[in-house]
């Protein structure tokens, strides 16, 4: 099998791999790197749930190869914040009770950062519009509208500085302060 | 509202038991994109399984030539319907009863079908293997249409079947008097009569199915790591298929674990030909095999949902005062009937069809009938048949209402069964526990203005613009069931938990019921921190693991609240039944002496004289009364008494576009009646969801075939999901009538805005045409039906 050097970089972290020129990168993400918080859900690009940033911009990486990352520059919801940190969007999905079954939010996640970077601060039906590409079941979007706005409001008040989760975890405190910078 | 009855808050923020909007406890790990759905599912030296699928939707199988394909690197085996029957595994039953090809021997029964299974070292070599096997198809003639399966000279599909079944009919059911029903409507003033056709859909959860089988040949143990709504009757059934197949794969042995599921809508209930291929591959080779479909696969091969062929009846006086109900129906159930129905009704619970209306008599019967279309059956977010039923009604009331020129929300008041009441026999024998119709249709149209929308609606037809306006005042039925009437494949439809207080004060609960997304882990901790006063913090829940969690037939037809909910509140209060003995004997007081309130007991009159449910907790392994067992814990299996039958009316107003046909919803208000909540943003989130697969099916979803059996609609560039855009700023209330048999008067709700929100867009849309002679447009209402109506009223 024919097989092609590529070199990436994933949520800052540089890999090497020799791939089949055929392989999807969201195959290559997920098989190669173990990254699994990118999820497939059809095979015509309608659904969005494999959707990353490419050199950040919104990208649906079922619709890519892996060669044709090459060189590249790639953001996935893994790298979206650390432990104990959460993304201003990942803390409002949690907040705004933006997700069910928890399979599109990744891609829903990635799709509304690119959205925001590009219209910080988008009305309702920009938001809509914007997310489009993503199908959600579970929700009626409605939730996730709000979540994104409130991610909206906290990201142009504080850049995009990450905050610490707030609310428990299995009970475990954690607080809602800013992170330490780095 | 008057009649509304806000539920108390019993405990703190910080306990945060029943009525607290509670974060979700599993949120965390979603939101980083830490969750484990099975395709993130890996195992050392794991095998992948693709299927080889048939491009004919009837052909006999002439020949299946694996010889190139075994030529691929990677590819390890060809498994064809001819393996299969040297191990009597070719054919499976369904939950309902009747028989599924698992691959076929010699004939393919419908376009998409698993025709062979491919084993390899990776995905993309069982793809290249599947391209590569070669079949020689004869097609045969196709049945689309159930009505032509019904034909006197229609061809056999299922000659597979007893002598005396040689037809294409499945069953017939029937509920109610016929005859009443028929003098009802010779005797009625006014009748009203319609076709109304359910259209097949998808649930299309955004996860499709898949699975890891993983047979241990030392051990003589498999682990099936697969989706489904249902693990403990999936091994279950999985024990009987391995017996029958005198295959040495006994129950005890056998585990089935479903980690996080993506969704489910009742598509992840019934067993499909890929996990059996999948554990047969790994009984064969002794490793690990995985399955994950397509989108197009799940499309196009998995159960599809509805495809009822309903005739209505319904009879009233010249007032509008309803008198009889008379439906019959045709159920396309494919090749096979694969629902997954208590064995009692195949149509489900289709009768629960004369909805919230007070009438003495209706019949209603349904017929299943075989084509050449995939099995199935399945709800779609719907307890069973219940969004066809009420679908039906709610069409009917409408246009009886405007044929007697009697607005529809008067109709519906006029027509209600009244709050007094309850318990409330109807005349298909369902015996409602609880209900306030009038309160809930009531606030649904002050919150709308629906007086204003009204003189608005006059105002734009006077000037020619379409508006409508559409109700529906649902009755569902869910949580089967009790016992004595509700099984599947002879499970009695019972549901367990389990719960055990560890000494340091903290819980850990087992549930048998499954969660796709509805929030489980944070829902049942709260209903055992409202019984016992423990933080929901403090409580873990588990599902999902057969080889923990207690027996349950899972959760589908909004069951889990009504079932194992129910079975954790009452596995919780065994459970304070000893804490109250254990604080008795630290009191050193009566029990009868004491008083509970959740988190703590304390000495009547002495409020300084308590323990907390923590220290009880302690006591219980550390300082109990002797003669006393050791440790905190207790399980129960719920057996409902009834079902529970939330409610609700919905109002919708819609614009039609006269140059395009397209129906835009401008507002919906969905007001709804779950009975006591136990999280509101939850029950909220349920109900934004259910609203927009009810809006799916009403405006955009249909799977529909050419005369060949063709799927048009095989995958989202055809089958159209709501996105974002399409899906409307949906609005919603409550009213609260609790459930009197539920131990937490709680009555489920993840299904109520599915089963609602069809009819009151469909009656909103011919609301809007109705003065043009439209009575009645079948689901889904896509601008092109809608354009050619105004094309050929002259309007557009």
């Amino acid at each position: 099998m024919t097989t092609q050097h590529i070199t990436v970089s994933v949520n800052g972290e540089a890999h090497e791999a020799d791939v089949e020129p055929r392989l999807l990168l969201v195959h290559f993400l997920r098989d190669d790197l173990g990254l699994t918080g990118t999820h497939v859900g059809c095979d015509t690009s309608n659904c969005g749930a494999c959707t990353i940033h490419v050199d950040g911009v919104s990208a649906k990486s079922c619709t890519m190869l892996a060669v044709q990352a090459d060189g590249r520059e790639l953001k996935t919801i893994e790298g979206m914040a650390s432990e104990p940190t959460l993304h201003p969007l990942q803390q409002a999905f949690w907040d705004q009770h933006g997700l069910q079954c928890g399979f599109c939010t990744p891609g829903m996640i990635m799709q509304a950062a690119w959205l925001l970077a590009e219209n910080p601060d988008p009305d309702e039906a920009e938001i809509r519009e914007g997310i489009s590409g993503n199908l959600c079941r579970c929700t009626g979007y409605v939730n996730i509208v709000k979540a994104i706005q409130q991610a909206a409001g906290e990201l142009s008040a504080a850049e995009s500085a990450p905050v610490v989760a707030a609310g428990t975890v299995d009970g475990q405190e954690v607080s809602a302060e800013p992170a330490a910078a780095g | 509202m008057t009649t509304e009855t806000e539920r108390k808050l019993r405990t703190s923020p910080e306990i945060g038991g029943m009525g607290h909007s509670v974060k979700r406890k599993e949120d965390p790990r979603f939101i980083r994109g830490k969750g484990q759905y099975i395709e993130d599912v890996n195992l050392p030296g794991q095998l992948w399984l693709d299927i080889v699928r048939s491009p004919y939707a009837h052909a006999t199988i002439k020949s299946i030539d694996a010889t190139e394909a075994l030529k691929i690197p990677g590819v390890a085996a060809v498994v064809t319907g001819k393996d299969l029957e040297g191990y009597k595994l070719h054919w499976m039953p369904t939950l309902a009863g009747d028989m599924q090809m698992v691959l076929p021997v010699d004939t393919v029964m419908y376009q998409s079908q698993e025709v062979a299974a491919v084993i390899a070292t990776s995905r993309y070599a069982a793809a290249d293997g599947v391209a590569a096997v070669l079949v020689d198809y004869e097609p045969l003639p196709v049945i689309v249409d159930p009505h032509k399966a019904l034909e006197s000279d229609a061809f056999v599909l299922r000659p597979d079947r007893a002598p005396d079944k040689q037809n294409n009919h499945i069953w017939h059911w029937e509920s109610g008097d016929r005859a009443a029903a028929d003098a009802a409507l010779a005797a009625a003033d006014v009748t009203v009569e319609q076709d109304i056709y359910i259209p097949r859909i998808h649930v299309a959860s955004i996860e499709t199915c898949g699975c890891v089988a993983d047979w241990d040949p030392v051990r003589q143990q498999l682990t099936l790591h697969m989706t489904s709504q249902a693990p403990h009757a999936i091994r279950t059934v999985l024990a009987l298929v391995a017996g029958g197949a005198g295959l040495p794969i006994y129950e005890q042995n056998i585990r089935v674990v479903t980690h996080d599921i993506g969704g489910g809508f009742g598509g992840k209930v019934p067993v499909y030909p890929g996990y059996v291929l999948a554990v047969a591959a790994s009984f064969l080779t002794g490793k690990p095999v995985k399955w994950i479909e397509d989108r197009s696969e799940n499309l196009q091969a998995d159960s599809f949902a509805r495809d009822y062929h309903i005739h209505a009846e319904l009879g009233a006086t010249k007032e509008g005062k309803i008198t009889g109900l008379k439906v019959k129906t045709i159920a396309d159930h494919g090749y096979s009937d694969a629902a997954a129905d208590p064995s009692k009704f195949p149509a489900g619970l289709f009768n629960v069809i004369t909805g919230s209306y007070d009438f003495p008599d209706a019949f209603v019967e349904v017929d299943g009938v075989y084509t050449n279309k995939p099995p199935g059956g399945v709800a779609y977010r719907c307890s069973f048949r219940v969004t066809e039923a009420v679908h039906a009604i709610e069409r009917m009331v409408d246009i009886l209402a405007h044929d007697i020129g009697k607005d529809p929300a008067q109709l519906r008041m006029e027509n209600f069964i009244q709050p007094e009441q309850f318990p409330y026999k109807t005349p298909t024998g369902w015996s409602y526990d609880s209900g306030n119709y009038p309160a809930a249709l009531q606030k649904a149209m002050d919150t709308i203005d629906y007086a204003g929308l009204r003189r608005e609606q006059a105002e734009k037809r006077a000037r020619g613009e379409l508006m409508g306006i559409g109700i529906c005042s649902f009755t569902e039925i869910v949580g089967a069931g009790p016992s004595h009437d509700f099984d599947i494949i002879g499970l009695k439809m019972n549901d367990g938990v389990f719960i055990r207080v560890h000494p340091t004060g903290k819980v850990h609960a087992q549930i048998s019921s499954q969660t796709q997304g509805q929030g489980h882990e944070t829902t049942y901790a709260q209903i055992i921190a409202e019984e016992l006063g423990f933080p929901v913090q403090d409580i873990k829940i588990e599902y999902g693991d057969t080889d923990k969690a207690p027996y349950g037939l899972g959760t589908y037809g909004s069951r889990s609240t009504p079932t194992s909910g129910a079975a954790a509140s009452m596995a919780s209060r065994k459970i304070l039944a000893k804490s109250r003995t254990l604080a008795a004997h630290l009191l050193e007081a009566s029990e009868e002496d004491l008083e509970w309130e959740p988190g703590k007991f304390s000495v009547k009159g002495s409020p300084d004289r308590f323990k907390t449910i923590q220290e009880i907790a302690f006591a219980a392994y550390t300082n109990f009364p002797q003669g006393m067992e050791m440790g905190l814990e207790a399980v129960d299996y719920y057996d409902p008494p009834n079902l529970t039958f939330p409610f609700g009316s919905y109002i919708c107003v819609v614009d039609i576009d006269k140059g395009t046909g397209r129906v835009h919803i401008r507002r919906f208000v969905a007001i709804d009646d779950c009975g006591n909540i136990i999280n509101p943003m939850i029950v909220d989130g349920q109900i934004h969801g259910g609203l927009n697969m009810g809006l799916a099916p009403a405006l955009y979803e249909e799977i529909t075939y050419d005369e060949l059996g063709n799927n048009m609609a095989g995958t989202f560039m055809d089958y159209l999901i709501p996105t974002a855009v399409e899906s409307p700023a949906w609005e919603v209330g409550k009213t609260t009538t609790p459930s009197p048999h539920h131990p937490i008067g709680a009555k489920g709700v993840g299904e109520s805005a599915t089963v609602g929100a069809p009819p009151a867009i469909a009656n909103a849309v011919v609301d809007a045409l109705w003065h043009l002679g439209v009575r009645n447009i079948d689901i889904p209402i896509t601008p092109q039906k809608v354009w050619a109506i105004l094309h050929e009223k002259g309007i557009s």
